[in-house]
This record gives structure tokens, C-alpha cells and sequence, in this order.
């Protein structure tokens, strides 16, 4: 039904586990799968972003606006690890991460990884073209995720929402990112793939992938919220802008 | 998906009555009633919320159904949950503020009642205060501005009726009623009011052809430099034509009733109240969490011109400083043809909805 392409993971797990209770020996217990945990931590520079930020906490960004933030949420797909031999592990199809409070989704966790040494951790921050089809997945339809049809259709890539300027005479901004539109029916992809440092893995392993949300606003393209705040979504310049800002705003982070 | 209820069906009831000497030995075995769900739900959004202690049942459907309808939770006989909730209004009624049994005002408007089962949060009320609709029904029976009962003596009115409490043995297999019985039988029937034949469900069926104005009323709605009405309302790919989030929408400077607020103590949530399902809009009048705006071209001059900033209001309403979105005249009238063409009179006229014999 999910009409992502099945992997093609060769894993060749030779579990031999031999147990002779007459001679008692023990064959060294090599672990060969584990579980991983990855979670997804948002960071201001080196300040970290939880929701209890959200709509007090002032940040400045590169243009020097005050802004706040009251909505964080985006979608990755194909996470995957990479061995440097080449074989390559996809731990999932795709994930909405949303930091809000109560129903905050911030965290992947997947059993039956082959514990090794992964050299890098790579997914698609959105959908890839094959991926993001109309309508196509019932619990991001459910979660009004969808990109308008006028705009490209598919699914949005990020909600990244708040206000800017001086207390008592904000505005709002809307950073929503998806497909984009050069002109009426014609539309550009606009989704990136990221490639962060990999990491070794145990039986239990932790992995955090780091978002420093002030990259959004700073590299390559200086954002000036005055010129692009909303309506972004239809504005082709401004979806461009955030696909080229956006590749820097991953990294891999603490591992344990 | 959908796993069939099993339906422990062995319980023998072995009740001896004295006073008559009569002795009855009834069995149990209520005739499981699981939800449909329409095709343009099944095609587009997940499945609805089963609850897991209380399985749709046809008696207990049709229970909730009787008591939905019956004066008899009211202290006084006077009212009933349609009292207020109105199958002809899809289950709101007119008033800006209903009316309770001693003549008092509420100060929220009724809300709609249909598609309850697809709430995913679970949240009910404009302030979502109640999780999961057993929880909802609890409230208005003993709400001193409402029903004005207690559960004790609501509950000794149904033990006391001729009817009820074999209707109870029916749908729960117990002749005790008690108040969790009673809102489980209310909440199966409500869960069964669903709306999902409105024109607009009819055109994405490809049965019916919408009009020009209905269709350019969409794109108004669709398109983010005029409407966005779809961020928090939903879309062809959810039918629901609601969020079911909490959005503070520009009503206000300052909060008279602070709905989310209240219930979270955040003060960053005061003024946000939960975003009602577009469907129906043709029945639902007036409209807003305070019935403040009497038709539903209020609303649209609402959001056009009529925007308040305020320290909570949603970054969503993003043309705030320009007093709302400034829509033409066209797309004013447009944006209601096709809002309109949400509102399902199938609906408010299924036989299976309307007060029972």
C-alpha cells in the first residue's frame, strides 16, 4: 500500500549460536542486532528548543529580528544508515516530527538493527518526487498536512510558525515549505536530501540528529522576515530560499 | 480494519423477583453494530476511535438513541440533550446561548454534533476539556445551567421507569444503571452521526458536478494568498473539514472567556477555541464559539476585514495587520456557494437520527 520502494538491504546475519550443556562452554555472545532510538533535538546556536519556548522565548536572528516560535513541525523520510561498504539500512518510510507539547512526536525507535559501524545517517527532509503523492497517506491526511493541489499537491515539508518585530505590533510568520510553484501548473521540486556524520552502533544505541533552527535564517541566504513572512508558500523565490538554508540546519549530535 | 467485536454472548442472568414470584432467565447477546464508515472517510483519513470499553452495539445504539431524545435526564422533564442538539441543525440548535431548564443562558454556543468517532485527540467541548465523548455526557445532566439533575437522582428516574432497565440489561447486560452506563449508551448513538453526503462529498465521488462559483469557492479556500482556510479546516483529503485543534482566530483584543486557557492554565493558550467542522454550516447558524455571528457572512467579513490582533492569536491569521485577508466581492459569495456545498441534508434527515417512537 505505502508506495515506497522496498530497500534492498542484503544483510547477511550468520547467527550461529551453539549450546552445549554437556561441555559447558559458552560461545562468545556476539550481538549482533540492537535497537535504536533516534531523536530529533532542536537548538537555537547551542540553546536548546523545547515547546515550553514556544511563543515566550525571544530568539535574534542573523537579520537581527526578534522572533518566537509557536510551531515546529516537519517531515523527514528514508532514514537510513549507511555502512561504508555500501549496504545501506532503512529504519523508516517517514516521520512527522512536531514539537508541541502534549502530542510532541520526536522520536524513532527501531529494534533489529545490526550493530556495527554506520559511516553516515542520510534521509530526505520531505517527500522525494516518487514519495510525495496526493493524498496519498491516511494519518498525514488526518494530521491536515496535505500541500495544496494548485501549489504542486502532495504534502507539506515543514509548518514553521510565529511572530517577529516588537512586542505589541508583531507579525506573523508562516515558513511553510513544500513543492514549488515557478507558475500556474508549472512546479519544481523542492526537497533535499541530508547526509549527517555516522556513528557506531551497540546494542542500545541513542543518536540525536540536531536541528539548529537559526540556520533557517542565516546560510547561505540572510532571512529578512520583513520581505518574506507570509504568504510563502506561493512565493517561489522565498520556497527556494528555505531548500538552500535548509541544508545546513542538520547534524548529527550526541551519541550514546 | 475494522475487527469485528466479539461479543461475549454466555452471560446468564439469573434474576429472581419476589414480589411476583416470577422468575426470569434472560441471555445477554447484544448484536455487535461496528461504525460505517463511509467511502470518502475510508479513501482519505485513518479509522475512526473505537472505544475499547464500549463496542457499538445496536441495542446500545438504540438506547442511547432513546435517552438522547428522553426529558428524563433533565431535573425537572423539561429538557433533553436535543433540546439543545437538534437533529434539523445537525444536533446544535438556533440560539446564539441556549437555554437551560431554569431559564438560564450559557455562555457557549451549542455545538454541532457529527463525525465524533473521527476526532483523533479525542478532545470534546470548545475548550476540549473532556477526553473521550463518555466524559462529555457526563457534564450536561448535572450542569446547574443546563439539565440542572444530579446522576443519583437521574439514574434513580431510569431504574424507576418501566422501559430502561431491561433496555440496560439489553445493551450492557446489567438491569443497574449507573451514569457510566448511561453516557456509554449516549456516546454509541452519537458516534453513529455521521455526515458524509454533502455535495462536495458527491463531486469528490464524481456522482455530481459542482457549479463554477462552488469551485472557484474551493480555490478561494485552497489558496494561501486568499482564503487558507484549509490550514485548520480541512481539505478534499480530510473530509472532516476540521483540524480539531485549538486556534485563537482574531475575535478579540482581550478574553472575556479564555477557553483553552482555563483548562491548560497556559496563558499562551487563552482565547483559542476548537476549530468546528466546516460541514453543515447550512443548519449550524450562528456561529463561533459565542454565536456571535448570526450567518456565514459574518464569518467570511471576519476573516476578510475584520481580523483584532491579539497576544495569543494564531500566526495563521497572518493578514491581521491589514484587518483579515481582503477578499473580492466574487470570492466572498464563491467561498459560501462552497462552503455551502459542505452541508449534507441526508444527514439531518436520516431516519435514524430523529427522535425515536
Amino acid at each position: 500500500m505505502i508506495p515506497f520502494k522496498k530497500l534492498v538491504l542484503i544483510v547477511l546475519l550468520v547467527s550461529f549460536l551453539g549450546c552445549d550443556d554437556n561441555e559447558n562452554t559458552i560461545i562468545d555472545p556476539i550481538t549482533t542486532i540492537g535497537t535504536i532510538t533516534v531523536d530529533f533535538n532542536h537548538y537555537w546556536g547551542s540553546e536548546k528548543i523545547t515547546s515550553a519556548d514556544f511563543n515566550t522565548t525571544t530568539f535574534t536572528n542573523e537579520n537581527n529580528d526578534i522572533q518566537t516560535i509557536s510551531k515546529l513541525k516537519y517531515l523527514i523520510s528514508n532514514l537510513t544508515l549507511h555502512k561504508a561498504n555500501g549496504e545501506s539500512l532503512k529504519l523508516n518510510d517517514y516521520y512527522l516530527v512536531d514539537l508541541a507539547g502534549l502530542n510532541s512526536n520526536t522520536s524513532i525507535t527501531v529494534s533489529d538493527v545490526p550493530v556495527g559501524n554506520y559511516s553516515s545517517v542520510s534521509f530526505t527532509f520531505g517527500f522525494n518526487e516518487a514519495d510525495n503523492i496526493e493524498g496519498a497517506y491516511l494519518d498525514l491526511n488526518s494530521a491536515s498536512w496535505n500541500w495544496p493541489a494548485m501549489l504542486g499537491g502532495g504534502y507539506h515539508f515543514m509548518q514553521f510558525e510565529g511572530k517577529y518585530g516588537t512586542t505589541g505590533t508583531e507579525n506573523p510568520y508562516a515558513y511553510h515549505m513544500g513543492t514549488a510553484r515557478v507558475s500556474t501548473d508549472v512546479f519544481e521540486q523542492n526537497f533535499f536530501d541530508v547526509s549527517i556524520n555516522g556513528f557506531i552502533m551497540g546494542e542500545e544505541t541513542s543518536t540525536e540528529i540536531k536541528m539548529d533552527i537559526s540556520e533557517w535564517f542565516k546560510n547561505p541566504y540572510t532571512w529578512d522576515l520583513s520581505v518574506y513572512s507570509t504568504p510563502l508558500m506561493t512565493n517561489y523565490d522565498a520556497q527556494l530560499l528555505m531548500n538552500q538554508n535548509g541544508q545546513s540546519v542538520f547534524s548529527l549530535g550526541v551519541v550514546n | 480494519m475494522l475487527k469485528r467485536i466479539k461479543i461475549i454472548s454466555l452471560i446468564f442472568i439469573f434474576s429472581s423477583c419476589s414480589e411476583t414470584g416470577i422468575e426470569t432467565y434472560t441471555a445477554y447477546s447484544p448484536t455487535p453494530s461496528p461504525l460505517n464508515i463511509p467511502q470518502i472517510f475510508a479513501s482519505t483519513i485513518l479509522p475512526p476511535i473505537q472505544s475499547i470499553d464500549n463496542p457499538q452495539t445496536e441495542e446500545g445504539v438504540q438506547l442511547g438513541r432513546k435517552l438522547f431524545f428522553d426529558t428524563i435526564l433533565s431535573v425537572d422533564d423539561s429538557q433533553s440533550c436535543a433540546s439543545c442538539h437538534s437533529p434539523e441543525n445537525a444536533f446544535t440548535d438556533t440560539d446564539r446561548f441556549s437555554e437551560g431548564i431554569d431559564g438560564i443562558l450559557g455562555n457557549r454556543n451549542s455545538m454541532p454534533l457529527f463525525n465524533m468517532a473521527w476526532n483523533y485527540d479525542n478532545k470534546f467541548f470548545w475548550d476540549g476539556r473532556s477526553f473521550g465523548l463518555e466524559k462529555q455526557a457526563l457534564e450536561p445532566v448535572i450542569d446547574p445551567i443546563e439539565m440542572h439533575n444530579t446522576w443519583s437522582n437521574a439514574v434513580l428516574s431510569l431504574q424507576n421507569d418501566l422501559e430502561y432497565p431491561q433496555l440496560f440489561f439489553d445493551a450492557f447486560g446489567t438491569l443497574v444503571i449507573d451514569s457510566l452506563l448511561v453516557t456509554k449508551a449516549i456516546s454509541q448513538f452519537e458516534r453513529t452521526l455521521i455526515s458524509s453526503n454533502s455535495r462536495f462529498d458527491k463531486h469528490l465521488l464524481g456522482e455530481i458536478t459542482l457549479t463554477a462559483s462552488e469551485l472557484n469557492g474551493f480555490n478561494v479556500f485552497m489558496d494561501e494568498t486568499k482564503g487558507d482556510c484549509f490550514h485548520c479546516h480541512g481539505s478534499q483529503n480530510n473530509p472532516l473539514w476540521t483540524d480539531n485543534n485549538f486556534h485563537n482566530n482574531g475575535l478579540d483584543a482581550t478574553f472575556l472567556d479564555l477557553g483553552l486557557g482555563i483548562i491548560t492554565g497556559d496563558p499562551n493558550d487563552n482565547g483559542k477555541f476548537k476549530s468546528p467542522s466546516l460541514r453543515n454550516l447550512k443548519f449550524t447558524a450562528p456561529f463561533m464559539h459565542d454565536g456571535r455571528f448570526a450567518s456565514l457572512d459574518d464569518v467570511i467579513n471576519h476573516y476578510s476585514e475584520g481580523l483584532i490582533n491579539s497576544l495569543t492569536i494564531d500566526p495563521l491569521m497572518k493578514s491581521v495587520n491589514d484587518g483579515g485577508v481582503q477578499l473580492s466581492a466574487t470570492d466572498k459569495i464563491d467561498l459560501k456557494a462552497f462552503l455551502l456545498s459542505l452541508s449534507d441534508d441526508e444527514f439531518i434527515n436520516n431516519p435514524d437520527f430523529q427522535a425515536p417512537n
